[in-house]
């Protein structure tokens, strides 16, 4: 019976937050030193979305119009919100194929036999996910500004527009988590968490004014969670072609994209958690 | 006094697929229980259930004193567990493993850290505790694996198949690591497919198959369960195959259920069953060579486990030609 008390005396040392906070930090800690150590992960995902900026900026921007204008200038600032909601929606890729690798590899089964938070070992991975797509969001922003693109607003709405990109980008890695969880290797996380992307990032308010698709595609576009992100950087940067469509998360997009990513982060945590504590490598 | 692991009447189905069919198992303090068996006879789901990884559908379970399924966290507290693969995180170093592993028992960083460096010492991986795992030969892995598990010196340890894999020098070394462990008092759960290995480290053995416990005691035991010994004559030549056969037909015990006299003619062996040790087998000598016959080899062979599991499970026990089976569940 020694062994009871002496887990009672153990866990009386937090309550079940902080110990989940702390183990979360461990697990981020660890995911931070491998990103680290594996520069090239990091260095891949930056030079997708620069490529985009590039291609887009150059091929598309003259041929498009926003707002009744199609000069490239104006397309280059309208496309920014767009390409750096893309890439933070691209850290769900990188999140499923990690703890896919975990779990193939005999990690999650490990951590799973450890008495630590139930949740942190997927928590620690999507913080740690979160400070690359910081990274990744800086380096994009200084290539965007070479390029040409500017804000037109204070230094509390750019930050706010950046915080809510994060918030996106975070709240889209628990979807990465669940489909990590439910796949047999990392290959399979990586493309099955990038094949949904396209259509939820193309069907959107990102690349391409969405008052010129056709009525039911706008309607999808409109309410497209990842269209309440961009639209919401955009007004943020004061950047143009701003939605003027009466849809509701158009009206209110700061609102909406808020909402839109603590409903993800509900759901798809909840999923994430129940599945890791019957995952079986 | 209980178990520091009892299970009863486990079982779980995957599918169509009866892993455990009402394994029950008994292991006292301080003591090492080898769980032996062929690939998917249950060994992995059996640990799976005792770790908390997995709830079996029925049955219960007491590790450490604690109830299994009804408390957990409290089992992970008190348990080691080293897997069939070497859980430890490639990129991380030896150090930073530990570490993590320490923390993540709700150690404080520091005597994470210091934990850390103790067990590196003792598992001789000091030198290369600086370095990322990836580095490592697969039998330093292993010992970090085990090392991982032992970083709060947890009083029931589970192991399973620690030397799958291994070269010969590596799987000495990593016994001699968990004698040392046994020796410590913790207890201990092993699984292999080896039966040399649950020979050499368990004191009870345990034979699986097909989800169930077919066969448990000490290994003299379970070999005395399937008879004595043997004396094995090779002859030089052939013609004095039926003169040497007829010769240790004398000293069969044919009479007591152990088989008959057999003659493997292509080898030139003869082979049957006696009881009387080393003082019979110069008797024999003896008497081959007074009727002038010239042998190549004569030894007494006591039986091996998998002797054992052949008499008990009707089948030879498989080598490692399907980890990858076992593993998936």
């Amino acid at each position: 019976m020694s062994a009871v008390t002496e887990s009672v005396r153990v866990a009386s040392h937090g309550n079940a937050f902080t110990r989940s906070v702390r183990d979360s930090l461990v697990v981020a800690k660890r995911n931070l030193i491998r990103m680290v150590r594996i520069p090239e992960v990091v260095i891949f995902g930056l030079i997708q979305p620069i490529m985009f900026v590039v291609l887009f900026s150059y091929v598309f921007g003259g041929s498009l119009d926003i707002g009744g204008s199609t000069s490239p200038q104006v397309y280059r600032e309208f496309l920014m919100a767009g390409i750096f909601a893309q890439t933070v929606t691209f850290a769900t890729a990188g999140a499923g194929a990690g703890i896919a690798e975990d779990m193939h590899k005999g990690l999650i089964d490990r951590f799973r036999s450890l008495p630590m938070a139930r949740g942190a070992v997927l928590t620690g991975r999507t913080l740690a996910d979160m400070v690359q797509t910081a990274l990744t969001l800086l380096v994009l922003a200084i290539v965007a500004l070479l390029v040409g693109w500017r804000t037109h607003t204070s230094i509390g709405e750019v930050l706010g527009a950046f915080g809510l990109l994060l918030l996106t980008g975070y709240a889209f890695t628990w979807i990465g988590a669940v489909i990590g969880l439910s796949v047999r290797t990392p290959e399979a996380a990586t493309s099955g968490g990038l094949v949904w992307l396209f259509p939820v990032t193309f069907v959107s308010n990102a690349f391409v004014d969405s008052s010129n698709m056709t009525p039911w595609l706008r309607h999808i576009a409109d309410w497209n969670p990842f269209s309440a992100t961009v639209q919401a950087c955009r007004e943020l940067f004061g950047n143009p072609g701003v939605s003027t469509s009466d849809a509701w998360p158009m009206q209110h997009p700061v609102w909406a994209s808020v909402i839109y990513s603590v409903l993800i982060i509900a759901v798809f945590r909840t999923l994430a958690v129940r599945k890791y504590r019957s995952a079986a490598a | 006094m209980p178990g520091a692991i009892q299970a009863e009447g486990l079982v779980k189905t995957f599918g169509d697929v009866k892993a455990l069919d009402g394994v029950d198992l008994e292991v006292p303090e301080g003591t090492v229980l080898g769980l032996l068996g062929p690939n998917g006879a249950g060994k992995t789901t059996t640990v799976r259930c005792l770790t908390t990884l997995l709830r079996p559908d029925s049955g219960r379970a007491v590790v450490a004193g604690i109830d299994v399924l009804k408390h957990p966290d409290a089992v992970r507290r008190s348990i080691g567990l080293s897997g069939q693969f070497a859980a430890v995180d490639e990129y991380l170093t030896g150090r930073e493993n530990l570490q993590m592993v320490g923390q993540l028992y709700q150690m404080r960083a520091k005597a994470a850290r210091a934990r850390a460096d103790e067990l590196l010492e003792q598992f001789h991986l000091a030198d290369a505790a600086d370095r990322t795992a990836k580095t490592y030969s697969g039998g330093m892995r292993r010992r970090l694996d085990l090392a991982a598990a032992l970083v709060v010196s947890p009083p029931v340890m589970f192991m399973d198949e620690p030397t799958t894999g291994l070269d010969p020098r590596n799987r000495q070394q990593l016994w001699d690591v968990i004698k040392d462990l046994v020796s410590g008092g913790t207890t201990l759960l092993l699984t292999t497919q080896y039966l040399e290995e649950a020979d050499h480290l368990a004191h009870d053995i345990a034979v699986v198959d097909q989800g169930k416990v077919i066969a448990q005691g000490t290994s003299d035991q379970l070999k005395a369960r399937t008879g004595g010994e043997r004396v094995e004559v090779v002859v030089h030549e052939r013609e004095h195959i039926r003169t040497a056969a007829a010769l240790l037909d004398k000293y069969s015990l044919r009479g007591l259920g152990q088989g008959d006299t057999t003659v493997e003619e292509h080898m030139r062996k003869i082979t049957t069953p006696v009881s009387g040790g080393a003082k019979l087998l110069a008797e024999i000598i003896r008497e081959l060579d007074a009727e002038g016959i010239e042998i190549d080899d004569i030894g007494l062979r006591r039986p091996t486990l998998d002797d054992v599991f052949l008499s008990l499970t009707g089948h030879v026990a498989e080598s490692a030609q399907s980890d990858d089976e076992e593993a998936a569940k």
